[in-house]
């Protein structure tokens, strides 16, 4: 968490400068304009440029830490466990160890369900993230919370779903109700899910002959 | 003479016994999905749904507009259950951009989604009475649902597609003499629900054909991660209204409805239950609602969400409706996914349909609580 708000410090000072608030494009002190005068500029004309979100950390509640602390003392180095919010647990691991902490997760966490399978396109740094929303019906004290299982996944820039190399192994066997999930997240990303039984389309016609749509290179047209 | 076919025209082989039907995507049977379903004289061998035909691309959408601008089309897919689509993400944008919202307008929020609640079982009842040939539960709540219509009409100024509620409150107040009016209709409405029982519920035939149909036990239930009334009818207590409160429904008196059987008869069942509950929040929010005060925070022009992620979820007519949203630092969400109660609960048709009789097709798949719309986004 620490890591992720130092990032969110610096990348807000550099998107600052060029954000898509309105810039004073005509005149010709546009052209010239420093980061330092573009942000006096902005302080003069009354625009805020303080980052939206205040940042002020906030202490892990017990229960979070339990959870948190029962994963990283038996993984160690193979996961990254990150308190995101209150109930929110995040833990990310390499594709490699993920079905190990799955079956930790389902049978000594008691984890039972998973409630969304989602996939984020990083071009920059080559990779996907897929990440797997749990919850727990069985569990009373568990109801309310949400622990995300996350990997990464390479990513090839011209793709071939099912043939290249951006493949992960489906936790179908682990969590049941992934079996939808995952379909969906292949054909929306092309990763293709090792193991899972039924790797077809699902929501995309069966004549659909461009990229995966959910990449972040596919663009919607006349956008 | 023989042609050659391009692939995947090629004729299926046929064998004796199996015959292949496709039920949709036309069928007033079964919405805008298609069913494909193997049969073995009136049994049902297998099924293998195949949704998609409404598919919009709601989140790749998401991703070139700024927060407010994405309001409106997030809510189409259940249009006429808009304000619970739209209420996880406003709660996971209010986390991301960190603003508070006032007291009354958490109050005016629980009441537009408890009666769009109402509007979408009503909904969904109706069809569900017209599926097993029960056309006057179709009249009645059709006929009903205008009442929650007329009021969310008076909230927010649209019939259907409210885009009333939005990240720091609801876009306005409430009219003048709401209170007394709602309380009026919903008071009614309790007492035109108790008359539901007699002609719908207690009637032999859609006992006949709904009991013991599709039955889903309570691990299946588990095991499969169904939501929603699914999940209640199979006996699981879970409620995320009661499990994890959002913004005043712990200060409500409600209880959650479940029911142990499993099978279509309890799943078309606790949905109706549920409107009960729906009305006592609402009265309940009526009465403890602050009487006057702001209801909606003022925000940023163009608000940005820090390097972050946020997931949240609420109980929706069709189970829990969750929003995973990634930002980085840009005026649009970076990755927005919706996950819905009906993508959820599509894994039990082919589960609950092996075994069954074609004719019960339409009565077990309709007590999933199924939206076509919603599973495609």
């Amino acid at each position: 968490m620490t890591k992720k708000k130092e990032k969110d410090e610096e990348s807000s000072e550099t998107t600052d400068a060029h954000s898509d608030k309105p810039e004073p494009a005509d005149t010709d002190l546009a052209k010239t304009l420093t980061k330092e005068e573009a942000r006096k500029f902005y302080e003069e004309k009354g625009i805020d440029l303080s980052p939206d979100v205040p940042i002020h950390p906030q202490p892990i509640p017990e229960f979070e830490k339990s959870i948190s602390d029962k994963i990283a003392s038996i993984f160690g180095s193979k996961v990254t466990v990150d308190y995101v919010r209150p109930k929110r647990v995040r833990v990310s691991t390499k594709k490699e160890d993920i079905l190990d902490v799955a079956y930790f997760i389902r049978d000594e966490l008691k984890y039972d369900h998973a409630e969304s399978v989602a996939g984020t396109d990083y071009p920059d740094s080559k990779e996907i993230e897929i990440i797997y929303h749990l919850g727990s019906y069985t569990d009373e004290q568990k109801g309310g919370q949400i622990l995300s299982l996350a990997t990464r996944v390479p990513r090839e820039d011209i793709p071939s779903p099912g043939i290249d190399k951006s493949r992960t192994p489906s936790l179908r066997d682990v969590f049941y109700s992934v079996e939808f999930h995952e379909r969906e997240c292949f054909e929306m990303f092309g990763v293709y899910f090792e193991g899972h039984p039924d790797n077809r389309r699902l929501l995309l016609p069966e004549d659909w002959a461009d990229i995966p749509p959910f990449r972040k290179d596919f663009k919607i047209k006349g956008r | 003479m023989t042609t050659q076919l391009p692939p995947g025209f090629e004729l299926e082989k046929v064998d004796d016994r199996i015959m292949t039907l496709n039920v949709g995507p036309q069928h007033p049977g079964s919405g805008h999905m298609r069913l494909i379903i193997k049969v073995d004289g009136d049994y049902i061998v297998s099924c293998d749904p195949d949704p998609g035909y409404v598919h919009r691309g709601e989140e790749k959408m998401a991703e070139y507009r700024n927060y407010i601008q994405n309001i409106p089309h997030l809510e189409r897919p259940v249009i006429h259950d808009s304000s619970n689509i739209l209420y996880p993400y406003c709660l996971a944008v209010e986390d991301l951009l960190g603003i508070e919202v006032p007291e009354r307008a958490k109050y005016v929020r629980v009441i537009a989604s408890e009666l769009n609640r109402c509007i979408y079982t009503l909904y969904w009842l109706a069809i569900y009475g017209i599926f097993l040939g029960h056309s006057t539960m179709f009249m009645w709540s059709a006929g009903d649902r205008e009442l929650f219509i007329d009021l969310l009409e008076a909230m927010s100024g649209a019939r259907v597609t409210h885009a009333f509620l939005v990240p720091g409150g609801v876009r306005n107040d409430l009219p003048a003499n709401f209170e007394e009016r709602c309380l009026r209709q919903v008071n009614y409405f309790e007492k035109r629900l108790r008359e539901y029982e007699d002609i719908f519920y207690q009637n032999p035939l859609l006992k006949a054909r709904t009991e013991d149909t599709g039955i889903l036990s309570r691990t299946d239930a588990i095991r499969l991660g169904t939501t929603g009334s699914v999940l209640r009818a199979s006996g699981v207590d879970f409620d995320i209204r009661k499990k994890e409160p959002y913004d005043v429904y712990e200060n409500l008196d409600f209880d959650t409805v479940v029911m142990k059987e499993g099978d279509s008869y309890a799943r078309s069942r606790v949905p109706y239950l549920e409107m009960f509950e729906s009305c006592r929040i609402i009265k309940d929010a009526l009465r403890k609602m602050p009487k006057s005060g702001s209801v909606r925070t003022k925000l940023k022009p163009n608000p940005k969400g820090g390097n972050d992620e946020v997931y949240r979820r609420i109980e929706s007519g069709r189970g829990a409706l969750g929003y995973y949203i990634v930002s980085n630092n840009r005026p649009e969400p970076y990755r927005v996914k919706i996950s819905v109660g009906s993508f959820r609960n599509l894994i039990c048709i082919p589960y609950l349909l092996k075994g069954e009789k074609l004719g019960n097709m339409p009565a077990v798949y309709w007590s999933l609580n199924y939206w076509p719309v919603e599973a495609d986004r």
